[in-house]
């Protein structure tokens, strides 16, 4: 009984010092971000090399959700004879959630990876501690224009996905059932709003960049120098960052469409 | 420092400062925790505008002490003087600013792997100079023409050899004309001919620059060919010996003569210590 009393104590202390480890972390990234930014350059490239990388699978996966979800879509409004709304549904399906959420966890799973795999042989390979022992930090140099470029691209991407996603939707929905073009259209011009629907989806999108870029550059920083050390890292930044995207998703959906 | 070399094998005393030398390590200790003492009790010293090689087998606290010099960890007791200043690990503005002072070889470069050969030596100029690209450019080339890889200056880090990545990394220590240059075991897996270009190289840059040089290394017939003066660690982290070349060469110390002569056995043993082998095999003796 005391061992087990003793084992939860020590796995409770090993959790809260690795979330202050964690926090310590992201409070440096935070503060050397500024200075990262007056060298715009290095975030400019970071956003090209993580965003625009991840520019493929993200539009390939917008459209095979818009086909699937115009499909699913519309064989249940039909049932009710409200196939015309089909186009709204979509689009805030699209710009509310499904382009945020499921950006970020593709975003995890091709960006975040590439994150964690770069920074952790960086570190193995001692370029991070070459780096420091010219006076340079790695943190500033190397990690904050990383952690910038996450942020900024993630909306950038989950834009893209709800686009071309509605671009699916139109050709299954239009193009192949039937339904009316300008119906389609402008019920999204009426009923969906700029700031209360794009804009929080684009909030969302930019807190969920932030989530799966810090975990990514933590894992990288932190794994341990060797073949194994990186690749349970990567695992780890998928299995994080997702579960993080998903949780916070909740509360932003909670606080963002409360009300009517 | 030939001419006033301590006899060989005294013990270190503990130092006190010493105006021609540019480092001192002052009694220090040191261990990646507290079970096991990577560096015990050791005080050396390294005198500016000198060649001084740090030898030792695997382990026995080598590159640490390179480390140490450079306050990636702080002793745990006693102290690194850099330039008559106390290096202090946690004051992260003093070890900057005396970072920007020194240069170091890695063992396996450390070049960065994203960069072409110009940008990985052009790198710390970028960061701590506000050059224009044109004066950076100049100086990267002479700099890459002093290891002689200036013709390689476009290559890709991937497209270089090991030796070839030795010399671009020493061209990157050097950019920013250092006081100190250390080196992690420059020779190691180099081929005959690039550990004597490696060897030149190191040698001539330090006379030619003024530079103090450290060398961390096993290869003892390489360090003796360029080094002043030399230490050679214990495998308990302590000074065996120091002296020049010469006098260490010389020793009758049974540690520095296995150590030199490459011998299998001796003060250092063969076997890692274990219980008698008809024990382990389980059967009577």
């Amino acid at each position: 009984m005391t061992a087990a009393i003793a084992h939860l104590g020590r796995f409770t202390l090993q959790v809260l010092r690795s979330l202050g480890h964690a926090a310590f972390f992201f409070i440096d990234l935070l503060r050397f971000s500024p200075a990262a930014l007056r060298r715009f350059g290095l975030v400019v490239a970071q956003v090209h090399a993580i965003g625009n990388r991840s520019l493929i699978i993200i539009a390939a996966s917008g459209l095979a959700v818009g086909f699937v979800l115009a499909l699913q879509m519309y064989y249940a409004l039909v049932t009710y004879g409200a196939a015309e709304s089909l186009g709204l549904i979509v689009n805030l399906a699209l710009v509310r959630e499904l382009g945020p959420v499921v950006t970020a966890l593709l975003f995890a799973g091709r960006a975040g990876t590439s994150l964690t795999a770069e920074i952790g042989l960086m570190k193995a390979g001692e370029q991070l501690a070459a780096m420091e022992l010219m006076a340079i930090d790695p943190r500033a140099r190397v990690l904050a224009p990383r952690f910038l470029a996450g942020i900024v691209s993630m909306p950038i991407l989950a834009l893209i996905f709800s686009a071309v996603g509605i671009l699916g939707a139109y050709v299954v929905a239009v193009l192949l059932i039937g339904v009316d073009a300008g119906n389609f259209w402008s019920i999204m011009q009426d009923r969906v709003d700029v700031w209360r629907d794009l804009g929080n989806g684009i909030v969302k999108s930019a807190v969920f960049g932030l989530i799966c870029t810090f975990v990514a550059l933590y894992q990288g920083y932190e794994t341990q120098a060797t073949p194994e050390g990186v690749a349970h890292a990567t695992t780890r930044t998928v299995v994080i960052a997702s579960l993080g995207v998903l949780g916070m998703d909740f509360i932003l959906t909670a606080l963002m469409f409360s009300t009517p | 420092m030939r001419e006033s070399a301590p006899f060989l094998l005294r013990r270190v005393a503990p130092s006190t400062l010493h105006s021609d030398s540019l480092i001192e390590i002052d009694r220090v200790s040191f261990g990646y925790d507290a079970s096991r003492t990577i560096l015990n009790d050791v005080s050396l010293r390294f005198e500016r505008g000198k060649v001084t090689a740090i030898l030792g087998g695997s382990g026995c606290g080598k590159t640490t002490l390179l480390r140490l010099i450079a306050g990636v960890h702080p002793a745990t007791s006693g102290r690194v003087v850099f330039d008559g200043e106390a290096v202090n690990a946690q004051d992260k503005a003093q070890l900057y600013r005396l970072r920007r002072r020194l240069g170091m070889l890695f063992q396996f470069g450390a070049l960065f792997t994203d960069l072409t050969v110009f940008e990985n030596v052009a790198f710390p100029l970028r960061e701590h100079t506000d050059l224009p690209e044109s004066m950076v450019r100049d100086i990267v080339l002479m700099k890459l023409n002093a290891v002689g890889l200036r013709g390689a200056a476009a290559l890709r880090i991937s497209e270089v050899s090991g030796g070839m990545a030795r010399r671009i990394a020493l061209a990157r220590a050097i950019a920013l004309d250092p006081e100190l240059i250390m080196y992690d075991e420059p020779f190691a897996g180099l081929d005959p001919i690039s550990m004597g270009v490696a060897a030149n190289l190191i040698r001539k840059l330090n006379d030619a620059t003024g530079a103090t040089s450290l060398m961390v290394s096993h290869d003892v017939l390489e360090c003796f060919s360029i080094c002043d003066y030399a230490y050679l660690l214990s495998s308990q982290g302590q000074v065996v010996a120091h002296g020049s070349p010469d006098e260490l060469k010389a020793s009758p110390h049974p540690e520095v003569r296995q150590f030199i002569r490459g011998e299998p056995d001796g003060p250092v043993r063969f076997h890692y210590p274990a219980p008698p082998l008809a024990q382990d095999l389980g059967v009577s003796a």
